[in-house]
This record gives C-alpha cells, structure tokens and sequence, in this order.
C-alpha cells in the first residue's frame, strides 16, 4: 500500500495516528483528517458504487459537497448515508461504502452497468407500472438506493454516551461562516458590542484559506486567521461554533444551526434554534465539475478538492495530474499541486484564447488552450485522459492517475435562497448570485459572487460596518488572483462519447436531461423530479447549475430563463436526534401527577394514561390476582359496599361575571343559568358544527360566579373553545375564565355505604338527602379540612365528590381509606371506573362520542334545550337531522352467549356477513351486576331496534348479540340518588 | 418558526401560541340565515394567496386571543390587508 502522505504540512496533527476500518480493512490516518483524507493518503481510490448504475466511483470533492462516496459508519458511530469528507476521523471508526455488496472492489450489483443504457430516466416509472408500482418498489430500492438506517443496538448494548440538545439563542447578528468574509464581518460586528454568533461547518475557521496558500497583511492567512479567532473568542458577546452546519433559514430571521460536536462529553450533537436581528451569509462558494465522458472515472477530482488535499490533509491525491478548467481558479490548484510534488502534465483549458492572468499562474506547466477532455482512460481508476481541441482535431491521450476539473465556481447561495431571496444569472461570473434579499440578511464574500480575497474581507466587513452603523476598519492587504470564466456547460466536441455525468451522486448524465426535455419536462423542477438530478444527500451541490447550463443550451434560451430548482432545508444532513433535542419521555413533556400518585405507587397501581399527560392508576392489583378478578373487586367494592376515586386531573374552571350564566347558556346545550346557588347540573358542550366537544358539570356557587369541570382529556380545548368565544364574539361580556384544575383536588367516596364513610370521617355538613339531594353542593369542612362536597356520580351509586385543596389531598385520601375501612372500601382505578360507567350507559368521549354522533344518538334528546333560542351548535345539528342520512344510534348489546367478549371496535353487519356495517361495538366490560358480559354500540336505527339479534363480526367468528336499552343497572337512577 | 406580535407580550415565537384559524365573518342570525348561507360561514374558510386576517390564541403566554394580518405568500406579519408586497 503506498503512502501518499506528505512529509509536512496541513492541518493534522502527527503526532496523533488514529488507526480506523474501511470495508472491513485496516488503515491509519492522523488527528485532522476527514475519512475522504485519510482513504486518499492510504491510496484507496475506489471507495464507492454508484446509485444506479453500480460504477465504481472515488472521491471527487473535499467538503459536503462530496457527490460520490457515501459510507455508513457502524459500531458506536452508527449512521447512515454520510459523505466520507465531512466525516472527521476518530480511532477506531468503522464504515462500509453504501450500495455495493459485498465491497465496490467486488461488486455484484454492478452487471446492472451492462444494461445501463436501456435504463434511462424515467425508466422504472414507465416500465414496472403493471399491475403496479408497489410491486417492484422494493426490490428495486434494495439494488438501487442507499444504506438503510443503523440498526438498533442489541438490547445488552451499553448506553448511548450521550444525547441531542436542541437550544434556543439570539443575537444580533448571525454570521454563518468563518472563511476570510465572515470572520471579517464577525470582527467588525464584535467589536461594536453586538451579540454575535458565528458558525461554521469546518472543523477549524479559515474556510477556503485552509485549503489554499494565501496571504494577509505578509504573513501566511492562516496566521490572521488564528489571531482573528483569538480575539473573537476573547469577546464575550460573541459565541463562536465550528464544526456547526447552518442548515436552515426560515421566516422572521430564524436559522437552524447544527453543532456536530459540542465542546460537552456528554452530548453527542447539539441543534441551536437562533432568532438573529441581522444575518451575514459569508457561505463562500462551491467549485462545481466540467461535463466529459466519463467524468466520474475514480480519480476524476474537482480541482479545489485536490488543493484542498495537498495544503490542508498533506494528501498528494495522485502522482500525475492533467488538469481541465474553463477558468483561472483551477491554475492556482496546480501550482499548488506541483508544489507538492505531484507532476501536472498539462491544463486543458477549454478557452482560446487563455488569458494572461491564467497563463501566468501556470508556472511552466503546459497549457493547451481551446482544448478539452474527451473521455477517460481507465475504469476502475483514471490511467489517462483523452484530451482534443474543441473541433475534435488533434487528439492525443495524456497519460495520469488524477483528472482535475475546474467547471468555475458557484456562491453557495442555498441559505439566501431558503430565506427567499432571489437570485440573478451573474453573464461575466457564469452563475446565479444573490438578488433581493427577502429577509433582513446580507451576503458578503464568496456567497455574494465577491471571489477574491481582498474583496471577501471588503465585503465582509461592509457589511458588518453598515448594521453596526460602525467607520470601515483598515483592510489588510493580500495575496491577489485573478478569476475569469467561459462558461463550457458540456464537452460537444467531436469523438466525445460515453456517459457524462451532470449528477454523479444520481446517475444522470447529459442524455437523461435530453430525454426529460423531449418527453416534455421543460421546466427546471420537472427535469428534477423527473431525472432524480439534484436530489440527495449532497442536493446537487456540484452538479445543479450545469444542469440548468444543459437546459439551456438544449432549449435555445438564457440561464436566467431557466431558473434554479427551490431551494429547501436542509443544505447539509441533519440527524432526527439532534432536532428532536431531548424531547423524549418525560423531560419536555413531563407527566402531570395528583398527590395520590405516590399512594397508588405504593400500594402497587398498574398506571395508565389518562389524556393531556395525566397519569392516574389503571387497577390496583392484589396478591395473585388476576387482572379481571381486580376490576371486579374494585367494581363490587362500588356497587355493594364503597369505593374511593380520585378525580383531581377532570378540568376545572372558574367563570366570574355578571354574564357568566348567560355564556353557560350558550356554550352548552342545555339550561345551565336557572340554576340556583348550591346547584349544578350536567351538560353538553358542541362545537358550532354540532358535534360533541365534551361533557361535564356546571355548578352555581354565587350569583355571578360558576365552576365549571370538564373531562380530563379536553379541558384544555374547552378552555381554548370558551376564551375564543369570549375575545372575539362576546369582548363586551363581562365573564373571566380561570383555569383552577389544580387548585381543587378531589376524592369520590361511591357506594351504598359512602354516607357511613362520610360520618366517620366527620363534617359539619349535612348529608341527609333531603339537605344535600343529588346535583347539590355545599361548602364546610370534612375531616377537618376546609372541603366543598358534591353530589354527583358517575357510577351511578350514592357518591360524594369531596373537594380539597391540593395540600390537603395526601391526608384526606388516607383519611377516607381509615374511615372506610369498617366498610370495606377499596381504590378504584380506571378500569373499574370504566366498567361502572358502561353498566349505567354514561357517555365517555372517545368511545362513544366520535366525530359523528350527536346528543339525540346517543339517546339524550333531553340534554338539547327546546328553550334556548341559541346556542354553540345547535343550527347544526338541527340542519344535519334534517338530513334522510341513518343515524347510528347508542344501544345496549347482551351477547347470546354471557361469556362471550366482544371486542371493542368491533363491527356489527347484517347476519354477520361480509358486509357493509351497520354500527360497532364502543364498550364492552364484564358486569359484575349482571354477572356477565355487557356492551355499547352504535347501531343504526338502533333505539326502534331494541329486542332484534344482531351480529358482531369477528375474523373467525360471528357473536349473536340482543339488542337493548343503553343501560344495565339501576335504570331509574334510584341508587345515585339515595 | 414565526414572530407573532401580542397586544400585551410583544413579538414571541410562534410555539407559545395555538392557530385560531383565518377570521371568518361575524356568526350569522341562525334564525336568519339560510341553510347555504350557514354551511357556507361554517365550512368555507378564507384561504387567500396573500394577506390574512387570522387568529392566534397566546395559549403558553398571557391567554390573548389576537388577530393578525399574515401574508400567505411570505409569512410577513403586515399591517392591514393592501400593505403586502
């Protein structure tokens, strides 16, 4: 294996080898390196397998614009689709290319390039359409496509060692990238006070200083760079990231920043949400490729990679080089390249003539001007480059194991546009420059077409001095370079054949843009989505622009008719994890408790979910029972004896104002404002289309003054509801809706035996029917403590809805469960709760209620007030009653066998056939007064079908079921109301 | 994610408040208005290419139920409904 390290130079560190895997082989590489270096210096040429067509591919850039070789890193790095140069090398990484099995060296997938010309785009759209798509989908995504995503870590893995952070920050100016403009801008805008925050995606500032041997004020630029780093991190207004990718530019001035490695051990990324005042885009520019055959041949690199090699990584990239450029950059490259010793056979400059200012740089390395390269010798690895003039004459081959090509440079202007901006097709630049900007955002330096040093800091620091309203600073002087351009959108030239390349990342190549055009896809998008070019993980990075060149060409019309594709978020890879933060579990959206949880904890509780992050205990398990003898334990607790239940987490809500009864009127269907002090009442509350919005009760404690519950799950949609209507239809009532939910707590003492529970406990009120009857309240203490008692009952037993204050809540319940104890009480869960509700046919949003029933379906016709002129709903359920529609209607359902459970959801059809249904099962619970098992179901026509069988169908079974009355027990409501 | 503008809060990110949902006209007299007339102001909800005049309720701030003009096209916050650009 040959070392193409340098003896010296570049931005590693030697002293620091770092030994890695890459498809299952060992290599070395130093502290610094990307993969893509440390695969180069260890002379790995062929890294990769394309997307389609399995070709081999090597690398061909030097940052995230990397088209070709994606890897999937595995072990504790785990991660997919990752470009091999902007993976910063650790000892000990493993990673495999992507696409090829099982290595690229050794491909199976690649007899796919013997049929690779009767696959062209659109190719699988057109072909596998019968019978359908979906049929051939998968296949196709295994052989053509990219690595999947990691696999979860075996469950005896360690830890992850550590977590995503998502961060909010402000500042005055956001300035996104630290290349030569931006650093300039930040030092300006720094050093007026400002909060700046700047960030950048390179693992060191410099930007493309770090890539180059440039000059400021004398000295080497990386040696300003340094300073101007230390001052700005002296600043304390200004943070400073690297390694932190500004990945997207949304509205109101917010960008998304991913720091890939925060300074913190124990965070793996982090992902800062800023808020900026001004935004400076310093995002420099992207060198984008030429159009040969064969221009993805491994070995074929853009030039600014290839310098970037040598001067950052000390890689030689190759030991012969022949470079093809249509501009001056490309020269710098190879002066650079021969400094290093690599041998540069010749410029192709497709130019004629080339000017001065490029013949120049070339330092006595031959330049044949006029020419370009006409194909690539070598398959596996570029052995030579085929070279002729433009008209096809004189062609000859050059023999070199590197094919540098230099197509010009591109503004990476991908945030400016997010931000929408527009963009102008730059004549004298041959490409799209930032326009008008959209936002309150300015692009300085490589970004704003500005490509020379002298003016990136110019630039840079205008900028920075016109937001601060600060004077210009002293500009240091530098290193000049020329840079022109002759736009050459592909080779033409006679004798030029074979595949070129406009996407490597997605195989597609001169021809497939040609045929998207002849088939009708004129517009940019439409060649986009049609040929796949564009897309993936580098988004088209090096390859867009002369897509749209191609177009244009084709069509006969400027580039500024063409127009770019949109572009979108993000501009690199982002990992889910690191937008997601740590919002996991329990830590963003924490669990809302009563003070009994820690009780029903101990006493063993199976919790459930209760809605709006409410936790409440589902059953109390005890010894070896099993689950159903719980909830049957619990339910006779209630029907024969007592039982308690915590009811804290129902919504509640406080209503004060001379109009509050009039609103209470309005918002439910029925009566709530004849109600007395002392009263409350059940009700209904509809959206303005008519459908159920939630149940609850209303309770009058003073003339003006009302509480209000609501169920758990809803409260905060009822409150949304009532605050809506009060700001924007009724802003002149006086009403003031206050959320008390957790100022009142309260524990349902429920059974025959509550009022011996409720005397042994002790109260100064009187409980006597005749005092406190159902659907009364009163004020006074209760064990002492300061309590409001309610009567009412959702399980249709005697109940008493004890209310407390929260700090009262732990006692009183142990207070209850003391007092109880001669009686037999039990804690009663949600299950039990649930089976007592469907015994008395109670509602419960969620099963019986869906988008829709109404109130007369469910049997309570009663609830929708024939007095009230008006109120949220009610035009619309009277408009939709008018309909001919069948109605489903609630009804109780007894299975013909008892012992047969029906499931809930189940459907009922006719004779229990195949088919359409007639109404399903919302409920079904063993009944422990029944003794058997008992359901729910909306029905059609299902209040004039009571008496009828009808059937529920299963997978592998029909049940026979009677239907009946919605209600089980007690159907008088004799008991609720003892 | 948007700035919104509360009367009371000043300008505060966007995940502090719930959509309300584009203004609709005033409720009509359900007693008055015909059947179409009702399902219209029920179901057809304003949905210009430009200026909206919506609600958003500052439902993890002060509680307000504010209305704005947004621009569909450009989510600018403008000022009435002819400023938008």
């Amino acid at each position: 294996m040959r070392d193409r390290r340098l003896a010296s130079g570049g931005r590693i560190d030697r002293s620091r080898p770092l030994a890695f895997r890459f498809n299952g082989k060992g290599y070395r590489g130093f502290s610094g390196d990307t993969l893509a270096s440390a695969l180069l210096a260890s002379n790995v040429r062929l890294t990769a397998r394309s997307f389609k067509y399995h070709r081999p591919r090597g690398i061909v850039g030097s940052g995230p614009e990397e088209p070709a070789t994606l890897v999937e890193l595995e072990g504790c790095h785990a991660s997919a689709n990752r470009a091999a140069t902007t993976v910063r090398l650790e000892d000990g990484m493993a990673a495999r290319s992507v696409n090829c099995w099982p290595s690229p060296g050794l491909d199976l997938g690649a007899v796919s390039q013997l049929f690779a010309g009767l696959i062209p785009a659109g190719f699988y759209y057109k072909t596998f359409k019968w019978p359908g798509w979906r049929l051939y989908e998968p296949a196709i995504r295994r052989a053509a496509g990219l690595a999947g995503a990691p696999d979860a870590p075996p469950p005896d893995a360690p830890p992850p060692d550590g977590h995503f952070e998502a961060v909010h920050a402000h500042a005055d100016v956001l300035v996104v990238g630290a290349g030569p403009a931006g650093l300039m801008a930040a030092l300006v805008a720094g050093r007026a006070g400002r909060r700046v925050f700047l960030a950048d995606e390179r693992t060191e500032a410099g930007g493309s200083l770090l890539d180059r041997r440039m000059e400021i004020a004398g000295r080497p630029a990386l040696e300003w760079v340094a300073e101007s780093v230390a001052e700005l991190t002296s600043m304390p207004n200004v943070t400073h990231l690297q390694d932190a990718c500004v990945w997207a530019y949304r509205e109101h001035n917010f960008l998304m920043v991913n720091e890939r490695s925060p300074a913190n051990p124990s965070m793996l990324e982090r992902n800062w949400r800023v808020r900026a005042g001004k935004v400076i885009l310093a995002t420099g520019a992207i060198e984008r490729g030429l159009v040969f055959p064969d221009n993805d041949r491994p070995g074929v690199m853009l030039a600014s990679a290839a310098q970037a090699y040598v001067n950052r990584f000390a890689v030689k990239p190759g030991e012969r080089a022949v470079v093809f450029a249509n501009n001056d950059s490309a020269y710098a490259a190879a002066a650079d390249l021969l400094a290093s010793g690599v041998d540069v056979a010749a410029i192709v400059d497709s130019r004629d003539p080339v000017p001065d200012s490029a013949r120049d740089l070339a330092g006595g390395i031959p330049v044949k001007g006029g020419s370009v390269v006409i194909g690539v010798r070598g398959r596996r690895s570029v052995k030579g480059a085929a070279v002729s003039k433009r008209d096809g004459q004189g062609a000859s081959t050059i023999d070199c194991d590197l094919l540098l090509h230099s197509g010009g440079w591109s503004p990476a202007v991908h945030l400016f546009s997010q931000s929408r901006g527009s963009l102008r097709y730059d004549e004298s630049l041959a490409t799209f420059v930032p326009d008008e900007a959209a936002q309150a955002c300015v692009s300085v330096g490589g970004a704003s077409g500005e490509l020379s040093l002298a003016s990136a800091l110019r630039t840079g620091a205008e900028a920075a001095a016109m937001i601060t309203g600060t004077e210009m600073p002293d500009l240091p002087t530098t290193t000049g370079e020329s840079y022109a351009i002759t736009p050459l959108w592909r080779v033409d030239a006679p004798g030029a054949k074979g595949r070129a390349f406009l996407d490597i990342q997605n195989d597609v190549t001169v021809d497939d843009v040609h045929l998207a055009l002849r088939e009708g896809y004129e517009n940019v998008e439409h060649v986009k989505r049609y040929t796949t070019g564009g897309m993936g993980l580098d988004q088209g990075k090096t390859g867009n622009i002369n897509i749209i060149g191609t177009i244009a060409l084709q069509k006969g019309v400027p580039l500024q008719d063409v127009g770019t594709t949109t572009f979108r978020p993000p501009y690199s890879p982002v990992s889910f994890g690191a937008i997601g933060g740590i919002r996991e579990e329990s830590v963003v959206l924490p669990y809302r408790h009563t003070p009994v949880t820690q009780w029903n904890l101990d006493r063993g509780a199976f919790m459930y979910e209760a809605g709006a992050r409410w936790r409440r205990p589902g059953y109390f398990l005890r010894g070896d029972e099993t689950f159903q003898e719980t909830v049957n334990r619990e339910c006779r607790a209630v029907r024969e004896c007592v039982g308690v239940y915590d009811g804290s987490p129902l919504g509640k809500f406080e209503l004060k104002g001379r109009d509050a009864g009039r609103f209470l009127d309005h918002v439910y269907t029925n009566l709530m404002s004849t109600l007395k002090p002392g009263q409350c009442r059940y009700g209904l509350m509809l959206t303005e289309d008519g459908l159920i919005l939630d149940d609850g009760v209303a309770m009058r404690l003073g003339e003006h003054r009302w509480l209000v519950s609501t169920s758990t799950a809803h409260a905060d949609a009822v409150h949304g509801h009532m605050e809506e209507l009060l700001q924007t239809q009724f802003p002149d009532w006086s009403v003031h809706v206050t959320t008390v939910t957790s100022q009142w707590n309260n524990a349902t003492v429920c059974g025959p035996r509550a009022r011996e529970v409720m005397a042994a406990l002790g109260t100064d009120i009187d409980l006597s029917p005749e005092e406190l009857p159902f659907m009364r309240f009163a004020d006074g203490h209760v064990a002492g403590l300061p309590a409001r008692v309610v009567r009412v009952s959702f399980t249709g037993e005697l109940s008493f809805e004890i209310n407390v204050a929260p700090r009262h809540m732990r006692d009183l319940w142990e207070w209850i469960m003391e007092a109880g104890a001669p009686s037999g009480i039990e804690p009663v869960g949600s299950e039990a709760s649930h089976v007592l509700r469907v015994e008395k046919g109670f509602l419960s949003l969620g099963h019986e209620v869906d988008g829709t029933v109404d109130a007369h379906d469910l049997g309570m016709s009663w609830i929708m007030s024939k007095r009230k002129a008006d109120y949220v709903g009610k035009r619309s359920v009277e408009l939709r009653r008018r309909g001919k529609a069948v109605r489903r209607e609630l009804v109780g359902l007894l299975p013909a066998d008892p012992n047969d459970q029906i499931p809930e959801g189940a459907p009922l059809t006719p004779g229990g056939e195949k088919r359409p249904s007639e109404g399903l099962v919302t409920a079904c619970v063993w009944s422990v007064v029944l003794d058997r098992w008992v359901a729910l179901a909306l029905l059609e026509n299902g209040k004039s079908r009571h008496g009828e069988t009808v059937h529920v169908r299963l997978k592998n079974a029909t049940v026979a079921a009677t239907v009946g009355e919605p209600v089980f027990h007690d159907p008088d409501g004799l008991r609720m109301r003892s | 994610m948007m700035l919104i503008p509360c009367p009371f809060c000043g300008h505060r990110n966007e995940s502090e408040f719930a959509y309300g949902g584009p203004v609709k006209p005033d409720r009509p007299d359900p007693h008055a208005a015909s059947d179409e007339d009702w399902v219209d102001w029920l179901t057809t909800v304003p949905n210009p290419l430009g200026p909206v005049e919506e609600r958003w309720w500052h439902v993890k701030g002060c509680g307000t139920w504010l209305t704005i003009w947004r621009d569909t096209r450009t989510h600018c916050v403008v000022e009435g409904s002819g400023d938008a650009g």
